[in-house]
């Protein structure tokens, strides 16, 4: 993967002036390449990665394991594309094994959660089952730690 | 109180005379003050990757809490045998030639014990890691310092070692990537030190603890330069490239009989290294190394940002090619580095290690390491400017 791609996926507020002094580039060939990626569509987004467990204690997060019947033109697609368009469904994947989709759905509470599945989700054509799991706790999120503070254990000073 | 001076009589005067490292000194004064933001660490701000630690806690609960053989666990010794094989070019035989040590610094200190007669002459260059002219005097050597110098990317020459070598110079001993200067040797640079050794029939001992540690170059080992394999003594460890400072794991590569003599001190002394580090290393040789390369990526950047940054400031500072740590010069600013590092402490509250801590020769310049991170070291350069800024108003 491209460094500046990195640096930026590690820390997407980095300044462009100091990308470009550890990268040992100018700033404009820095900010050229972000606004290309961007372009692109490679950089599709920048986000906070919130403990939401502080943020809204009550908010609810489903796992749904789906089961799908794939479409003659477009497969997998179509019916995937339909229910990644809810704003509920916050990740949606293509899976191998035992179902076929795994969304990420939020809600501010288990009915609001339950009504998507039950009212939307299943009764979408082409949607066979749903498994639905509630999640209980997070501990790392988008490879951060929710919970645990950096402890630097160094001496101040040392040979 | 007569009873102190007394026993200070008593010391072996050797030990005696020897001063404290000054890091030491240093390091005393900046645990006494607060919000500190120290570039004065010389071990890496990562954590030991998390399959290392885990596979310790697997090894504690395995029950590999006995001693070891002398030599180390003989996994291990095959372990580094097939990583220096690969990465430095030059072959071991894991039965007799590898020791598993306390950290390089043992294995420098059985290096030289196993070596050194009482007045016989040690070369060293300077700037150095603080313990080399002290383990030298422990073993009854006479160190004899070679100065590098940055107009010369603090690199040694032939030149150099000439000047100083006498009929009683039995040792010559390198690091590269250096600490404190961040100087590498290239391939033609070490030839001509080889050249030298084999002339003059001394044994090299050659401290690489920052080989995985660079950022434009390959590094190459003196031990994989024709013939001088058989006169040289590897010193290599887990510290710096795996984040295990605390484990204190190190090891010595060379000929039988130098490795023989070493592992006998070795035996009478330690009698083997921890068992549970030595199964923490297995661990880190033989998994993929994805971590040392995001180590070194970051470090690159780091050392790229806080070059300019101090070129910015209008202060030289030679281009560290590996380890991490900047030696810019305060000459200019006309204070000698220790009250310029005290003055620093005092005013911006950074800490920064004086030259002077690593050799004479380190006057004029401080040790800044980039072993911290990003945030550190930006808030650390902007009080930097600052506090120069001032003292050249």
């Amino acid at each position: 993967m491209d460094e500046l791609l990195k640096m930026l996926q590690a820390n997407a507020l980095e300044s462009t002036a100091d990308i470009a002094r550890m990268l040992g580039v100018t700033e404009n060939d820095v900010k050229a390449r972000i606004e290309g990626y961007e372009k692109a569509g490679v950089i599709r987004g920048y986000q906070a990665i919130l403990n939401e467990e502080q943020v809204d204690p009550g908010k609810v997060t489903a796992v749904i394991e789906v089961k799908v019947t794939p479409q003659r033109e477009g497969g997998f697609d179509t019916i995937a594309n339909r229910i990644s368009r809810f704003p509920e469904v916050r990740s949606a994947y293509l899976m191998s094994g035992g179902y076929d989709l795994l969304l990420f759905v939020e809600g501010r509470s288990l009915r609001e959660v339950a009504a998507f599945v039950s009212e939307k989700l299943s009764s979408l054509e082409g949607v066979i089952s749903t498994s639905t799991h509630f999640m209980l706790k997070t501990y790392k999120r988008f490879g951060v730690l929710m919970h645990q503070e950096p402890s630097d254990e160094r001496l101040s000073v040392s040979p | 109180m007569s009873a102190s001076v007394s026993l200070r009589n008593r010391l072996n005067t050797v030990v005696r005379d020897i001063p404290r490292s000054g890091i030491r000194d240093f390091f005393d004064i900046v645990t006494t003050m607060k919000d500190v933001i120290s570039l004065g660490i010389g071990e890496p701000d990562f954590d030991t990757p998390w399959h290392v630690r885990e596979s310790t806690v697997f090894a504690l609960e395995r029950g590999a809490t006995h001693y070891t053989s002398n030599l180390g666990y003989i996994e291990l010794r095959r372990a580094i045998a097939g990583y220096i094989a690969k990465n430095f070019g030059v072959t071991y035989n894991a039965d007799s030639e590898i020791l598993i040590t306390v950290g390089v610094s043992e294995a420098l200190d059985l290096a030289l014990r196993a070596l050194l007669n009482p007045g016989d002459e040690v070369l060293y260059h300077e700037p150095c890691y603080v313990s080399y002219r002290a383990t030298i005097l422990f073993a009854h050597g006479r160190p004899v310092e070679v100065e590098t110098s940055a107009e010369n990317g603090f690199r040694l020459t032939r030149a150099m070692l000439e000047a100083r070598a006498t009929p009683k110079t039995k040792v010559l001993m390198l690091n590269f990537p250096n600490n404190p200067t961040g100087a590498v040797m290239g391939r033609e640079d070490l030839e001509e030190i080889a050249a030298f050794a084999r002339e003059r029939d001394l044994v090299v001992i050659t401290d690489e603890i920052y080989s995985e540690l660079t950022y434009d170059t390959p590094h190459t080992s003196i031990a994989g330069i024709p013939d001088l394999r058989e006169r040289t003594i590897f010193l290599h460890g887990f510290s710096k490239a795996w984040a295990m400072t605390g484990f204190r794991l190190g090891y010595a590569c060379g000929p039988a009989e130098l490795i023989e003599a070493m592992m006998k001190i070795h035996q009478y002394t330690m009698l083997c290294a921890s068992s549970l580090s030595q199964k923490a290393a297995i661990e880190a040789l033989t998994r993929p190394q994805t971590d040392v390369a995001e180590m070194v990526g970051e470090y690159r950047r780091r050392r790229n940002y806080i070059v300019g940054a101090f070129k910015d400031m209008g202060i030289e500072c030679h281009r560290p090619l590996g380890a991490f740590y900047a030696f810019p010069s305060v000459r200019k600013f006309g204070l000698p580095a220790k009250e310029f590092a005290l003055k620093l402490l005092n005013d911006e509250k950074v800490a920064v290690v004086p030259g002077t801590a690593f050799g004479a020769c380190g006057e004029g310049f401080v040790r800044c390491a980039y072993a911290t991170n990003m945030e550190n070291i930006r808030e650390a350069m902007t009080r930097l400017a600052r506090f120069t800024s001032k003292l050249a108003g």
